[in-house]
């Protein structure tokens, strides 16, 4: 409980110095949001009106304290494109991008867990050897390509979707899932090789370790040892490892959404740094960040739950 | 010994064959500064979308460029950047490394916490937020990608001078008089050799991956500069029509990160078994 509240307590921190820095990030770029506004025109009395009403002339402190209150009760600001409330413009394109990160967690875990087992408990060398070779294959193509070669194999010659024919939510859920499915996948292959590579090397180096071959001088098969230790052992840094998963995960949908034309976060993201829309901006970096630092935290959390271990340290 | 050789020449062959790989996508981004096979920038409007033949090995895209010369420059763009990324990162990273390493102290706890905070995150995510901030284009991406891979340096340097600082060889050079600088730069650094090669490729794919992400999202390299990441996205619209543009570029990446990876590897198997 201490260590969790220990956890907890950082995490918060960690929180407020995040929302600080993007904050200060975005305030202190050249070019005031006025000129972008107002156009290149405005006569010096507009500016400053401006520049008031958007409370641009107050202390920095003072107007990071406001931004944060307002954030945190579901106002992210006005978006300078659209001229439309932020939280508005996220409400329909956040559910998208949640499901592609879940589904593709999904996969990654659903996946990569059998195979790297599989493949940490292999003794052939010669397969061995195929094995990291075709994992280190997999872990080199960049997600937005193999996104581009599903297009291209699986949606333009297979026919098994149509590249770009993305069905939202709000009209039919399956629909909307199985086109996820693709994307999803994309994103998931170099992940799960990464898995895959981490639960190897782990199993492998278990296997080395004194109580294995005490388990198995007392006659223990094989199987019987990895199944009931060392698993079990070598699952204790994968978990922080999906836990990072997650992070690039979602960092790996700002690219494949847009290779896939599914309007989520990441689209959003991109289209808004391309027309220097900050509040946009600014409000979904806090987003994503917050949900690494959660999930980095949840895994600390999981962690000491599996290895009471790691509570003494 | 016979066994031993056998066996270390197996490990290798991550190191011979990502090494080779290397070796000629490095070559060709080289051999673009001075000759490319046609001007990657001429425009040809009789051969637009041309497939592979004799003249155009890869075929020509949708502006009747050859994208073999394009993908030599595209090549030349990401060592470019991917080099300069490194040096920034480990030169700075071994800077602060080696100085938190070796003295310890407050700063030292400071600073491996902000380290340990920047390396939870993405790099990708964090580069988009500096890219937004200070705008795309080759030297704003080298400037951004190299400052958030000095922490990933900077704790491997950390960690490999706080195990060698108190060793018995260390503090007889110190009893000896030899000075701190001496100490660190002759006596330490060197032995970090060893996990810094894997590092600084690790850190060139990580580079190249970036550079071609953020290129291909339409915020980094600005076109006409030739870049893998951009030609892809350009590739991507003519997918049905030619097939061979986007497989080409998109193979030029994936092997290039391949080759570097292998290598990597191989390096990273050796530097443990001695």
């Amino acid at each position: 409980m201490k260590y969790i509240l220990k956890k907890l307590f950082a995490l918060i921190i960690t929180l407020l110095i995040i929302s600080f820095l993007a904050f200060l990030a975005f305030s202190i770029i050249p070019g005031d949001p006025t000129a972008k506004i107002l156009g290149m025109d405005a006569s010096q009395e507009q500016i400053a009106a401006l520049r008031s009403e958007l409370g641009l002339a107050r202390p920095v402190l003072v107007r990071y304290w406001e931004w944060l209150t307002n954030f945190l009760r579901g106002d992210f600001g006005t978006s300078y494109d659209y001229n439309l409330p932020v939280g508005q413009m996220l409400a329909d394109k956040l559910p998208v991008t949640a499901a592609l990160t879940l589904i593709s967690f999904v996969f990654t875990v659903v996946l990569a867990i059998p195979l790297g087992i599989l493949a940490g408990s292999v003794r052939n060398q010669a397969l061995d050897h195929i094995i990291t070779a075709v994992d280190q294959i997999f872990m080199s193509i960049p997600q937005f390509f193999i996104g581009i070669i599903m297009c291209f194999v699986l949606g333009l010659t297979f026919r098994l979707f149509t590249p770009g024919a993305f069905v939202s939510y709000t009209q039919s859920w399956p629909k909307f899932l199985y086109y996820l499915l693709f994307p999803a996948l994309s994103i998931a292959i170099p992940r799960i090789a990464m898995t895959v590579k981490m639960l190897r090397g782990s199993i492998k180096s278990e296997l080395e370790r004194d109580y294995v071959r005490t388990a198995r001088s007392r006659g223990n098969t094989r199987r019987a040892i990895l199944g009931r230790h060392v698993v079990r052992n070598a699952m204790i840094p994968v978990i922080t490892f999906l836990a990072i998963s997650m992070a690039e995960i979602m960092t790996g949908t700002i690219v494949v959404e847009q290779v896939f034309t599914v309007p989520g976060i990441g689209r959003l993201l991109i289209s808004s740094i391309s027309s220097r829309d900050f509040p946009v901006v600014q409000a979904i970096v806090v987003m994503m960040a917050a949900w690494i630092v959660l999930v980095n935290f949840l895994a600390d959390v999981i962690n000491q739950l599996v290895d009471p271990r790691i509570r003494l340290q | 010994m016979k066994t031993k050789k056998i066996r270390s020449a197996k490990w290798n062959s991550f190191t011979y064959i990502g090494g080779t790989l290397a070796a000629v996508l490095t070559l060709l981004a080289v051999v673009s500064i001075f000759w490319t096979p046609y001007d990657p920038t001429a425009i040809d409007a009789m051969a637009k979308l041309a497939p592979p033949s004799a003249q155009h090995w890869l075929g020509t895209d949708n502006l009747g460029r050859d994208v073999f010369s394009r993908i030599m420059d595209g090549l030349g763009t990401s060592f470019l950047i991917a080099v300069s990324v490194v040096a920034i990162g480990c030169i700075m990273g071994i800077l602060i490394g080696s100085l938190c390493g070796y003295y310890g102290g407050v700063a030292d706890a400071i600073l491996t916490r902000v380290c340990d905070t920047i390396t939870a995150f993405p790099a990708m995510l964090l580069a988009l937020v500096i890219i937004s901030v200070i705008g795309g284009g080759q030297y704003n991406i080298i400037l951004a990608l190299g400052i958030l891979f000095i922490p990933s340096f900077a704790r491997i340097v950390r960690t490999e001078f706080i195990r060698v600082r108190n060793l018995n060889y260390i503090q007889s050079a110190r009893l000896m008089g030899v000075g701190d600088i001496r100490i660190m730069v002759c006596h330490i650094l060197p032995n970090t050799i060893p996990v810094l090669l894997p590092a600084i490729t690790i850190g060139f794919n990580n580079a190249v991956l970036s550079e071609a992400s953020m290129s291909f999202l339409g915020i980094g390299i600005k076109p006409p500069q030739a870049s893998l990441g951009s030609m892809l996205s350009d590739a991507q619209s003519y997918l049905r029509n030619a097939p061979w543009y986007a497989l080409s570029t998109g193979c030029a990446v994936a092997l290039l990160i391949l080759g570097f990876s292998l290598l990597g590897e191989g390096l990273q198997r050796s530097g443990r078994r001695n």
